[in-house]
């Protein structure tokens, strides 16, 4: 336990406690929506997209978190003109997604070859939160809260369009804007994790704690909870176990803290399924009443 | 150059990758699991970079992690949610991978080459693994052909009639696992999805006869690849960018004769495709 | 009659996930019958439709399809002898399938290998579709098709075998009720000129009143079997659910209205909507 001591005193490991706390609060919250609507592939798409445009940035020689963003809203609000209309959902999405990662293949060719920064793909993919530009924080950190208020505020009327969109029509809920605001949450959720864990393990923190929570209870509020508090937590003892495996073989590198992540997520979810299969609690769902979904 | 043994190779190794990848794509587009079809490859990636760091071939740890990640997404499927599976398995197989690359001493220029495609140097032995496996793909999948039909349109029916279906659809994700373990070096990690999606997707827009439309989106594919791989090697950039690019277009051209179609039998009677 | 029923279910019962869901089921169908199975949400109808295909092991009793025993389990020699027509489509508008490709499974969706086109093979697959008046959309992409339109195709997908008995789950739900009629009548006429026994799930009775033979109720796992007047009856169903329902006939509909200590709980009405104690009180 040489590691521990010191942990405090690194501003570089308080500075991502803070984002990783935040962030992946977020991204629990906003997940349970989005597996209660199906649209899990709809934010993994968004981390690919986002990772286009991080590697843009570069390019260009912004701060990637920009291009994740700008990509990351384009992309969302394309899929909220051009997939409600496309007759077609897996095949419209498909396209735009395997054209922005089309972009995505081309940017970090060029980055490589021509910053010279092999380091470039790795960043983007995989992230690396103790190396995060602490300037950044109070925008990432601001805009994580902002997002946490609008989805309590749009809490109710988005839960009854998720659960029953005909009857939230009915009573003049105004489903397309609730619709476009969520995609907003997203975005968002998605593009902020993305800088925490890397785009490729962004998935992890928005899908993983939401679908463990929603295997504990049925109750929407409660695996709101639960959701957040396993994103928060598993992002807090990712990091320690980061800072701690710079003392493991091989020493002086660190092992990612989206390996600890998505592994520890993993392994909660496991546990739940089989705590609750033995428990014999049959087959209830917390997507119990959504429409039974085909795809994935 | 062109006359250059490997690009002879890439070129016939490209013919039988888009053939099963496009056939692969017609049943991933009818079943709706685009997500698994797009996770595989980035799962096989996280094999490969585990492969390097004990020094064995890149590529078999390719294969071993995509079908290992097929069978595990339809093992976690049955038990919840489809899409939720597909995330969990893809975010476990790239958690490793980053893991694998960390290990290994600084930048490995193997695992990145797949990211991108590799064109250039590929051997004769190459491409005769890459033929046998890709011709055992496409054989497979022929066999399969009405028993996965049935049981990606009418499951229950399809149980009812006595059909595996469980087992099916384990078979075809096992496929979709084995056309990315062979797509994957040629065209890349992130563009394999493309290849399997577009050229399907472009071709559900021209006919609507099961047959004709898996034909067709398999010679969208040679061509796509083939048209690819010509102007990767003329500029030098990365073959999948091209494959992308190629298919977003096709797929706007096929819409396109769609709606000319459309337009000009709408006056008349609708026309039979 | 005095030939040997199609089906013949004695003393079935089933327990999943610790729950019995079919409790001592006999039912018995003639050949030509139209049977409609009636019941709340959460009845069991599904399950007993299962039950009868193979497709779940009933803890007890035997369910004998023209007089063979069914093992149970593994639905063998690919259920020719029985229809199964599943509640909905999932299908993509673009999906490329026509009408015709949906009803060729049924003739050899479990084959190995693609298909290959024969003029006795298009011509037993034109008269499927002329069986339930589909040609006109035959070679239309089904996933445009309306719900009504849909569900005549998997009705001739189902027929193709050759049939004794048809089991339909919930047919008429998702459809408008001019298509609920014409589906209804669709469905006993076939029967009626075939010999083929239907049974056909449904929650409400009354589009199945004109036609159906017989009713079979389902309620808490349990069963009663008979002529319409004979079961929906006050006391009957009372019995079946286990506490006071009301049988209100008006304007030639029937309506099973829930006790009277739990206010007015529409059990069946038309459109089948339904509302008080669902959950709880009745399953
Ligand atoms: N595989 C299963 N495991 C546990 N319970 C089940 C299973 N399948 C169905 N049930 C339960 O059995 C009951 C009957 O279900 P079902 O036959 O689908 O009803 P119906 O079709 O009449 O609406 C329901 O309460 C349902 O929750
Ligand atoms: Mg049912």
């Amino acid at each position: 336990m040489s590691g521990f001591g010191a942990l405090w005193q690194d501003p570089q490991v308080t500075n991502a406690l803070l984002v990783g706390t935040v962030v992946s609060a977020l991204a629990g919250l906003v997940g349970v929506f989005v597996v209660m609507r199906g649209q899990a592939f709809a934010g993994h798409i968004l981390t690919d997209v986002g990772a286009a445009g991080a590697s843009g940035s570069l390019l260009a020689g912004v701060n990637a978190w920009y291009g994740f963003v700008s990509f990351g809203l384009l992309a969302g609000t394309g899929v909220e003109v051009f997939g409600n209309r496309a007759r077609s959902r897996d095949a419209g999405t498909g396209i735009v997604l395997s054209f922005a990662m089309g972009l995505e293949a081309l940017f970090l060719f060029l980055v490589t070859r021509y910053t010279n920064n092999a380091g470039a793909t790795m960043l983007i993919l995989f992230g690396s939160l103790f190396t995060a530009d602490p300037s950044l924080t109070p925008v990432v950190v601001g805009v994580a809260l902002f997002m946490v208020a609008l989805l309590l505020f749009i809490y109710r009327p988005l839960l009854l369009c998720t659960v029953n969109p005909e009857i939230a029509q009915a009573r003049g809920v105004r489903v397309r804007l609730i619709g476009v605001l969520f995609m907003l949450l997203m975005v968002l959720a998605v593009e902020n994790a993305s800088i925490v864990a890397g785009a490729l393990l962004a998935t992890a923190l928005l899908i993983g704690p939401a679908a463990a929570a929603m295997r504990l209870t049925t109750r929407t509020s409660l695996a709101l909870l639960l959701a957040a508090g396993i994103g928060v937590t598993v992002t807090g003892l990712g990091i320690l176990l980061a800072y701690e495996s710079y003392y493991w073989p091989p020493t002086g590198r660190g092992w990612p803290v989206g390996f600890f992540i998505s592994a520890l997520i993993f392994l909660i979810y496991l546990a739940v399924g089989f705590g609750r299969s033995s428990a014999g609690a049959g087959r209830s769902s917390a997507g119990a009443g959504h429409r039974p979904q085909k795809g994935a | 150059m062109f006359f250059a043994g490997f690009v002879v190779n890439a070129y016939i190794s490209g013919a039988v990758i888009a053939c099963l990848a496009a056939m692969v794509g017609f049943f991933t587009l009818l079943r709706g699991s685009a997500f698994a079809a797009h996770a595989l490859p980035k799962v096989g990636f996280a094999g490969a970079a585990g492969a390097i760091l004990i020094r064995a071939d890149p590529i078999i740890g390719l294969a071993v992690f995509a079908t290992g990640g097929a069978l595990a997404m339809g093992w976690l499927g049955r038990r919840g949610r489809r899409d939720v599976a597909v995330a969990l398995t893809l975010v476990v197989a790239l958690g490793t991978g980053a893991l694998f690359l960390v290990l290994q001493n600084g930048y490995a220029s193997d695992a990145y080459s797949l990211l991108f495609g590799q064109t250039v140097g590929i051997s004769s032995r190459q491409v005769f693994d890459t033929l046998v496996l890709g011709v055992a793909g496409i054989v497979s999948l022929l066999i399969l052909y009405r028993p996965l039909l049935f049981a990606s349109i009418t499951p229950e029916g399809a149980q009812a009639r006595g059909l595996p279906v469980d087992r099916v659809d384990t078979a075809f994700l096992v496929i979709t696992g084995l056309a990315t373990a062979v797509t994957v070096p040629v065209v890349g990690i992130l563009l394999t999805f493309s290849l399997i999606v577009a050229p399907a997707a472009a071709a559900g827009h021209l006919t609507h006869r099961p047959l004709r439309s898996l034909a067709t989106s398999a010679g969208i594919a040679v061509v796509t690849v083939w048209a690819a791989l010509t102007m990767a090697f003329v500029t030098g950039l990365p073959i999948g960018f091209f494959v992308a690019t190629i298919s977003t277009l096709v797929y706007a051209g096929a819409r396109l004769v769609e709606f000319l179609l459309r337009t000009r039998t709408d006056g008349g009677r609708q026309g039979v495709r | 009659m005095s030939a040997i029923p199609v089906l013949e279910v004695e003393g079935l019962s089933v327990t999943l996930g610790g729950r019995t869901v079919l409790d001592e089921i006999n039912i018995r169908i003639q050949p030509g019958q139209f049977i409609g199975l009636i019941g709340p949400n959460g009845a069991g109808k599904t399950t007993l439709l299962r039950v009868i295909l193979g497709l779940i092991k009933p803890d007890r009793g035997t369910v004998r399809i023209a007089g063979g025993t069914s093992r149970g389990g593994k639905p063998r020699g690919g259920n020719r002898f029985i229809g199964y027509v599943p509640q909905k489509l999932h299908l993509d508008p673009d999906a490329p399938l026509r009408g015709r490709d949906l009803v060729a499974l049924g003739l050899d969706g479990d084959r190995w290998g693609i298909p290959f086109p024969s003029q006795r093979r298009h011509r037993r697959i034109d008269e499927g579709l002329a069986a339930v008046d589909a040609l006109a959309f035959a070679d239309k992409p089904v996933g445009r098709l309306s719900g009504g339109e849909q569900q005549r195709l998997t009705i001739a997908q189902a027929l193709l075998t050759d049939p004794k008995l048809l089991l339909l789950d919930e047919p008429l739900s998702n459809l408008d009720i001019r298509s609920v009629h014409e589906v209804v009548r669709l469905i006993a006429g076939i029967g009626r000129q075939n010999g083929i026994a239907v049974l056909l799930v449904a929650h409400d009775l009354n589009p199945l009143l004109g036609v159906m033979d017989e009713v079979l109720y389902l309620a808490r796992g349990r069963a009663v079997q008979g002529r319409v007047e004979k079961i929906i009856q006050k006391d009957v169903l009372s019995r079946l659910y286990g506490y006071d329902v009301e049988v209100l006939r008006t304007a030639g509909r029937i309506l099973v209205v829930g006790g009277a200590d739990s206010g007015l709980d529409v059990l069946d009405l038309a459109g089948g909507f339904h509302c008080g104690h669902e959950g709880g009180a009745i399953s």
